[in-house]
């Protein structure tokens, strides 16, 4: 079957790619753009492993087409970090123990900077719906939503 | 409809590790040529922190900054024998056999140092900075690197050590039936704050107040995060998760996220939590594990809140809104206990 380029920004990297017709984007940055830092977890939108942004807004990747990402922004876990300075996120998540096992930290991470992008003072409550689409199965979640609050507080230059 | 309050209260005593076959793990500990220590097991970390657990314990017995100890687990391909990571015994178990074979390591490091400062090993000491002193003559040094380097090119040793760590096997006497199973016990006590529908049979669980006595917190972070995430599962267990109902048969069961249920942050319950530390003589520096019982009260205690909001005891799990309703139906309505004390 012939394949189809693509051509979109990966954490400020111009990427292009050829694609089988009909693969989701979840495979593509993993197995195309060598990008291990998405999960693949259910592979079916439910337990939010794989959540990347799309132009800013938090997608769920295993459920998104490859082909329209097309002259679009991705951004992965990645590319949080600049260089050795961690993310403000990253840096709340670790010091506040937010994370065991670890898997759905990547997709954490992505939902929660989907929500401070847009709502830079988020509540409790808008950080807990924000993450909603994303299962955690060490956590209890308590202590990602205090270390989303965390680093949103701290983004602002509020004290914690 | 009325919603009904309840509190359930459970403990436990929870047995360390398991006794059959003595329940052995392994560990070896050897210095790299640059004098960091890298310490090899077969255990897994999934995620509750055996790796930070076995470097602190390993960086303590050496005597060396925590930063130069590496923990490598899980091949037992090439790995030392384990038993695994299960039954609360990694910290225990592994922390145990860690220690002896670190300890190996630091007798043989001290040799080698004192071979180069030329004195007795007996009278040197770390300073847990990276470097190995004469006793009361700070000035009289050689660093952790300078003795592994020695060691490695000069006086053709190695820095290493092995550690297992056995329980002895216990038998039942035949008169009597008694046995020594486990040789050491880990306790809690946990509350449950509730709320029962009785007109839906939802239960929402309010809030936790627990207290665990897990011997010393050799990492109190990580006791910490244990204790809160496994509670979130002790109540997942308690009202959600199940592979049942098989409407209208087996082929109709839960098989994926979409619907297994399993509570979300949107159902995050306040968790007072007090820790006590009771360090246990047979533990590695006291420290006995939290693992498995930081979801076991939960769920007894559950019941037991469900029971005093509605007067439903429910001994199926998951205590799911039918179970409820149907009990309250058999009951011929709901019949709150009151609240004890």
């Amino acid at each position: 079957m012939a394949k189809t380029p693509v051509t979109f920004t990966l954490n400020d990297a111009e990427t292009a790619l050829f694609v089988d017709p009909g693969a989701n984007l979840n495979e593509v940055l993993r197995r195309g753009a060598g990008d291990l830092t998405t999960k693949h977890g259910c592979g079916q939108g439910t337990c939010g492993a794989c959540t990347v942004l799309i132009d800013g807004v938090p997608h769920l990747s295993c459920l998104t087409l490859a082909e329209t990402v097309e002259r679009r922004r991705i951004d992965t876990a990645g590319g949080l970090a600049g260089g050795p300075n961690l993310h403000a996120l990253q840096t709340a998540f670790m010091e506040g123990f937010a994370a065991q096992c670890g898997f759905c930290t990547a997709g954490m991470l992505m939902a929660a900077k989907g929500l401070l992008d847009a709502n830079p003072n988020p509540t409790r409550d808008e950080v807990a719906e924000a993450i909603s689409g994303n299962l955690c199965r060490c956590t209890g979640y308590e202590p990602i939503i205090d270390a989303i609050l965390t680093a949103a507080a701290r983004m602002q230059g509020r004290a914690v | 409809m009325t919603i009904h309050k309840g509190r359930g209260f459970a403990c436990i005593n929870y047995p360390i590790g398991m006794n059959l076959g003595g329940d052995p793990s392994q560990a070896l500990v050897h210095s790299t040529p640059d004098g960091k220590f890298m310490v090899a097991l077969s255990s897994i970390d999934l995620g509750q922190g055996m790796k930070s657990v076995t470097r602190q314990i390993a960086s303590e017995t050496l005597g060396v900054p925590v930063e130069d100890v590496y923990v490598d687990t899980a091949d037992s391909d090439t790995g030392p024998h384990c038993m695994g990571s299960f039954a609360s015994r990694g910290t225990h178990r592994v922390g145990n056999a860690v220690i002896r074979a670190a300890a190996e390591a630091r007798k043989q490091m001290m040799e080698a140092a004192a071979e180069e400062l030329e004195v007795n090993a007996s009278d040197l000491d770390t300073d847990g900075a990276g470097n190995i002193h004469v006793k009361g003559a700070p000035s009289r040094s050689i660093s952790v690197a300078e003795t592994a380097i020695a060691a490695q090119f000069k006086q053709g040793r190695t820095l290493s050590g092995r550690g297992i760590f056995l329980i002895p096997p216990s038998d039942a006497d035949p008169e009597t039936g008694e046995m020594t199973p486990v040789t050491c016990f880990a306790h809690a006590a946990l509350v449950i704050d509730l709320e029962v529908d009785d007109e839906t049979g939802e239960v929402e669980v309010k809030e936790i107040n627990s207290a665990y006595e897990v011997g010393r917190a050799l990492n109190p972070k990580l006791v910490e995060q244990q204790l809160i995430g496994g509670a979130w599962m002790g109540v997942s267990h308690a009202l959600y998760e199940t592979t049942e109902p098989n409407y209208p048969e087996r082929d109709h069961r839960p098989e994926d996220f979409n619907t297994y249920l399993m509570p979300g942050p949107g159902q995050v319950v306040p968790h007072n939590l007090a820790v006590l530390e009771r360090p246990a003589e047979d533990a590695p520096f006291g420290g006995k594990g939290p693992g498995e019982m930081c979801a076991n009260p939960v769920l007894p205690a559950i019941a037991n809140a469900v029971y005093n909001a509605v007067g439903v005891r429910c001994d199926r799990l998951p205590i799911t809104p039918e179970k409820v309703l149907r009990g309250i139906r058999a009951n011929g309505g709901a019949r709150p206990q009151g609240m004890p004390g």
